[in-house]
């Protein structure tokens, strides 16, 4: 793809291309568990239940430098989740690409469960009893009722992970560093532009990508999230 | 043959019903809100685990609280239709007949005569939400029976139907119980569906089982609630003798009585149930002349009770093997001096006959 290369400059370029990424792996690894989250919230009532929930919420009231620099603690070199993976598989997260992307998926993951959890709770107890009736049982009932009829909350929750990972700053730049190419995602590069004399052009054209990615995304939203529920509408 | 004993405790209220089925025909459940139909139809479901009890098809539990035997909803193969349809949103009308459909082994319920009995072929393709109140109800019904249940239980499935949806799904219920050998226990408030379904009634009050057995004898016992509604009927299962074509009459001959009621399309040798109204039977000592009525049938009174709060009296009459009822005024039982075992004619109006 070089159509770009007309409005913004290469750097530039990487730096959307970099964030597009960073966003989608965010979504790809955090989306399932949040939607494992979600079921477990939503079904009986376990001991430590809340939490588990409290712990899900952390993301969304602790500043965001503060998540980043627990990220830093736990997956960082010397941490022992961190030192572990890289003794092991010799993966490294702090100051990677991946790092970025672990970052963000933890950040977007509150607002991931609660869209998904929402729309478990919509889930009429009564359509599962009718399942049972017919010969379904608790895995089929999962595939069958439950994640079906949850696909308004799941797509929702998606695509509100993927335009939050989108504009993550604080956690990132904690926890990966802003290096171009490899953790400087969109945010991180139109501050940088603004602390380098002669930037302005190049923040100016960022966050019109940034602003463009966001209305994309939320026309998105509310279009798979009407159509999903027409098609469901019971 | 299905068992049933159930106790169930709530909160300032004790489900305690007891009874036995037929393995085949419908059995209507009957009582008021609030008797414990409903309850007792989950707990046969099993989406209801009593406190204790036991409930067996054919000898085999499917609940036996005192052998700790609780088979799970989705493996006891028991339909059921729940009043709201409670259709899958997210499949069309095809994909919820085959969901239970795809989990049932197989059995003899054919997807091509359930679509057919059910009238679903013009609704396949559409979704739920599409669908009219009593086109739901109907994929419901089929999406049961493709579950290939050995029992089928259908709690109150016409009572969000207005009057006019009813009346358009009784035919499908009525061919169910014609065509199908599958026992069918029916939940209801509604006097009509009883009249028109029932083959066995059970009667339940405030938890408890009041009368359980066949419809003709719950319908005519003073001492039962059927009988003291105002639309107390005998109900009594007839086949069509003969047409008399001049006169535009059908000849009914069954239980031991013969009943001269308007043509009915129906060949000889078909059967029919018809509803005696009690308020519509006429009591006599001598037959009348010069009268238009068509039916005088001797009888004799079997038991006479008196409802003085509406200062009328039913009289249960034994002809041949038939048991119907008269619903008088006391001053007329004085003038006639009636009492138990004191014969009397019945006069019908043919008219006053419903053919169901």
């Amino acid at each position: 793809m070089d159509w770009p290369g007309q409005y913004l400059t290469p750097d530039e370029w990487v730096a959307v291309r970099l964030t597009l990424g960073v966003a989608a792996r965010s979504v790809g690894f955090g989306l399932p568990v949040a939607v494992l989250t979600a079921l477990l919230l939503s079904g009986r009532r376990f001991p430590g239940r809340a939490l588990v929930d409290a712990l899900v919420h952390l993301p969304l009231v602790v500043p965001p430098v503060v998540t980043g620099w627990l990220l830093l603690l736990v997956f960082g070199l010397h941490g022992p989740v961190g030192a572990w993976l890289q003794g092991t598989f010799g993966i490294r997260l702090a100051f990677t690409t991946a790092g970025a992307s672990l970052a963000c998926a933890v950040m977007s993951f509150p607002l991931m469960v609660r869209a998904v959890r929402l729309s478990l709770d919509a889930v009429d107890q009564g359509l599962h009893d009718a399942a049972r009736t017919l010969g379904a049982g608790p895995v089929d009932r999962l595939f069958s009722i439950t994640l079906p009829l949850a696909a308004p909350g799941i797509v929702v929750g998606a695509l509100v992970g993927f335009a939050a990972s989108l504009g993550e700053f604080g956690a990132v730049i904690t926890f990966a560093a802003n290096i171009p190419g490899e953790t400087q995602t969109l945010p991180l590069a139109i501050y940088s532009a603004l602390q380098s004399p002669g930037g302005e052009a190049t923040a100016a054209r960022l966050s019109l990508v940034s602003v463009a990615f966001a209305v994309v995304g939320l026309l998105a939203a509310d279009f798979a999230d009407r159509r999903l529920r027409l098609r469901l509408a019971a | 043959m299905i068992s049933v004993a159930v106790r169930h405790n709530f909160s300032g209220f004790t489900l305690d019903a007891a009874f036995e089925l037929p393995a085949s025909g419908i059995t209507v459940l009957f009582g008021p809100s609030g008797c414990g139909k409903s309850t007792l139809i989950s707990a046969i479901a099993g989406l209801l685990r009593p406190d204790s009890g036991r409930i067996a098809i054919d000898g085999i539990p499917l609940c036996d609280v005192t052998a700790r035997i609780f088979v799970p909803v989705e493996r006891r193969r028991v339909g059921l239709v729940f009043q709201d349809s409670r259709l899958f949103p997210h499949l069309s009308v095809l994909g919820n007949l085959h969901y239970g459909l795809k989990r049932a082994p197989p059995g003899p319920m054919a997807p091509a005569g359930i679509i057919d009995l059910l009238g679903l072929a013009p609704l396949l393709d559409r979704r739920p939400h599409a669908l009219s109140g009593g086109e739901r109800q109907r994929v419901a019904i089929g999406r049961a029976l493709l579950s290939q249940p050995r029992l089928l239980l259908m709690d109150e499935p016409l009572a969000s139907l207005d009057v006019t949806l009813k009346a358009e799904i009784m035919p499908f219920l009525a061919r169910l119980r014609s065509e199908m050998a599958l026992p069918i226990v029916y939940v209801t408030h509604a006097m009509d569906e009883v009249s028109r379904l029932a083959d066995t009634v059970v009667l339940m009050n405030q938890g408890r089982v009041l009368f359980s057995g066949p419809l003709s004898e719950a319908a005519s016992r003073g001492d039962l609630p059927l009988a003291q509604r105002d639309d107390a009927a005998a109900i009594l299962t007839m086949v069509v003798a003969e047409h008399d074509e001049t006169r535009r009459l059908t000849r009914l001959n069954g239980a031991g009585v013969t009943l001269l009621v308007p043509k009915i399309p129906l060949s000889p040798q078909g059967a029919v149930r018809v509803r005696v109204p009690a308020r519509e039977v006429i009591l006599a000592t001598a037959v009348p002349e010069s009268i238009s009525l068509h039916n005088i049938i001797t009888t004799r009174v079997r038991a006479i009770s008196e409802d003085t709060e509406h200062h009328a009296a039913l009289v249960e009459l034994v002809a041949g093997d038939a048991v119907l009822l008269a619903r008088v005024t006391p001053d007329a039982v004085a003038r006639l001096q009636l009492a138990p075992g004191v014969p009397v004619l019945a006069l019908i109006k043919s008219m006053a006959i419903e053919v169901l």
